[in-house]
């Protein structure tokens, strides 16, 4: 597609390609932010510099442009100290209660959150479960499992080699399997 | 392949990002494996419930607009500008140019030259002598009497001839205005016919130009003599006027 770069054409084009991808952004910033004043923040800045560098955009799908932006706007603003760092820590405590849930064990009865849960209380745990991730796990599962990208394509978006997201990835979902199941059995 | 190495592969698996041997041989192993295959069936549920529960939150109306409003926009007068339809309007402006100038030449050409403006002038001026009954502020048939009462008056000095031998007698002179610039008017006679003798200096550059014209009923002859401006005109015949103004020359020449 052509790129009009005259100030008028610009923001037409803009609104007609970046635009459409708002709630993709939104909604990993409000995962990253875990509040809604801080995505609403977080998205407009987003938005005013993927409208500055909207002359390097060289086509193809804007969404995974657009969500490096967010997320590299997020880690900025934390580096700027502009949100406090809120971000939870490795569980300890919680990974150590369950007790010696390693790779083995993983091999085990296999849990179905939806045969353990009503379907609201399913919401709510699965919901708490993704906040309560570490932040760097976060993004990762909800790049893969909302924005439905490729292990490359988030690799691209946060910037580290497709092992990391492999790992973090993997990581991410042990925690989140860790919680359901404990959350299940009345925690 | 054994659980182990199962075991690095089943998410990449489930994420559809193993490749077909590695698929093929990880399904394979699953076939077989209730431990692997109830782990990859766990990964599974978890990825669907995510799918399922997991809040996709959309961005909130006005953060939408604040972004669309944010961007910029062209002022409607510009954006109108741009979108006019440049081509048509360049096309209906030259229609009108053309036009225009077509209008202007009908209009320059069916405007009386000069000439014809003062001929016109000159009938105006011999018609309003003779309705008035004004064809003398001096009425002499004396040339002695007459060329004198003109300086002051002009700022030249006219020929004032009586021909009254040659059939043509002095009426008398009167100033008149013509041209723009004020005029010696001599009258004179002929039989029934009254003509009335414009004069007034004249620049070189029009010195070759003559005239002879009918207008109104009036036939007028012009012709330029030694740095005057010769305007004749009457109801007599042309050729009366041709005879007048070659008795008139002839005597101007002798001096007389």
């Amino acid at each position: 597609m052509k790129m009009r770069l005259d100030e008028d054409d610009k923001t037409a084009d803009f609104e007609a390609i970046v635009l459409p991808h708002l709630d993709a952004a939104y909604n990993l910033a409000r995962w990253l932010t875990r509040n809604d004043h801080d995505a609403e923040d977080l998205v407009q800045t987003a938005f005013v510099r993927a409208f500055r560098f909207f002359g390097g955009f060289r086509g193809g799908d804007a969404r995974p442009w657009l969500l490096t932006i967010v997320r590299h706007t997020f880690y900025t603003s934390l580096r700027d100290g502009r949100h406090a760092h809120n971000d939870i820590p490795f569980d300890e405590e919680m990974h150590s209660a369950i007790g010696d849930y390693d790779d083995r064990s993983a091999c085990g009865v296999g849990i179905n959150p939806e045969n353990l849960l009503a379907r609201d209380d399913a919401r709510k745990a699965v919901n708490q479960a993704l906040e309560r991730l570490p932040q760097s796990f976060r993004e990762i599962v909800v790049l893969k499992e909302m924005d439905d990208l490729s292990y490359k394509e988030i690799a691209e978006i946060a910037g580290i080699p497709i092992g990391t997201v492999m790992s973090r990835l993997a990581r991410g979902r042990k925690l989140l399997l860790e919680y359901l199941k404990h959350h299940a059995v009345g925690g | 392949m054994d659980c182990q190495e199962s075991q690095q592969l089943i998410a990449a698996y489930a994420d559809g990002e193993l490749d077909p041997s590695a698929a093929s041989g990880l399904g394979a192993h699953l076939a077989g494996c209730a431990r692997c295959a109830g782990a990859y069936e766990e990964l599974l549920n978890l990825r669907s419930a995510i799918k399922a529960h997991g809040m996709r939150y959309a961005a909130p109306a006005h953060l939408r607009q604040r972004i669309r409003a944010a961007l910029p926009r062209p002022s409607p007068l510009r954006r109108k500008f741009a979108t006019l339809p440049w081509a048509w309007l360049n096309f209906a402006v030259a229609t009108a140019f053309a036009v225009a100038f077509a209008l202007t030449m009908v209009l320059h050409l069916s405007v009386p030259s000069d000439t014809e403006r003062l001929e016109q002038e000159i009938v105006a001026g011999h018609y309003r002598s003779l309705l008035a009954d004004h064809l003398a502020d001096v009425a002499s048939s004396d040339q002695h009497t007459v060329k004198p009462w003109f300086s002051g008056k002009l700022d030249f000095s006219p020929p004032v001839v009586d021909l009254a031998a040659q059939g043509f007698p002095l009426i008398g002179g009167r100033l008149d205005y013509l041209d723009g610039r004020r005029v010696a008017a001599l009258a004179y006679r002929h039989r029934l016919h009254v003509l009335n003798l414009f004069v007034w200096p004249e620049k070189i550059e029009n010195a070759g130009w003559r005239t002879v014209a009918s207008k109104q009923g009036y036939h007028l002859a012009s012709w330029n003599d030694a740095g005057l401006r010769y305007w004749v005109i009457s109801d007599m015949n042309p050729q009366d006027l041709a005879e007048f103004k070659r008795v008139l020359q002839a005597q101007i020449a002798t001096g007389g």
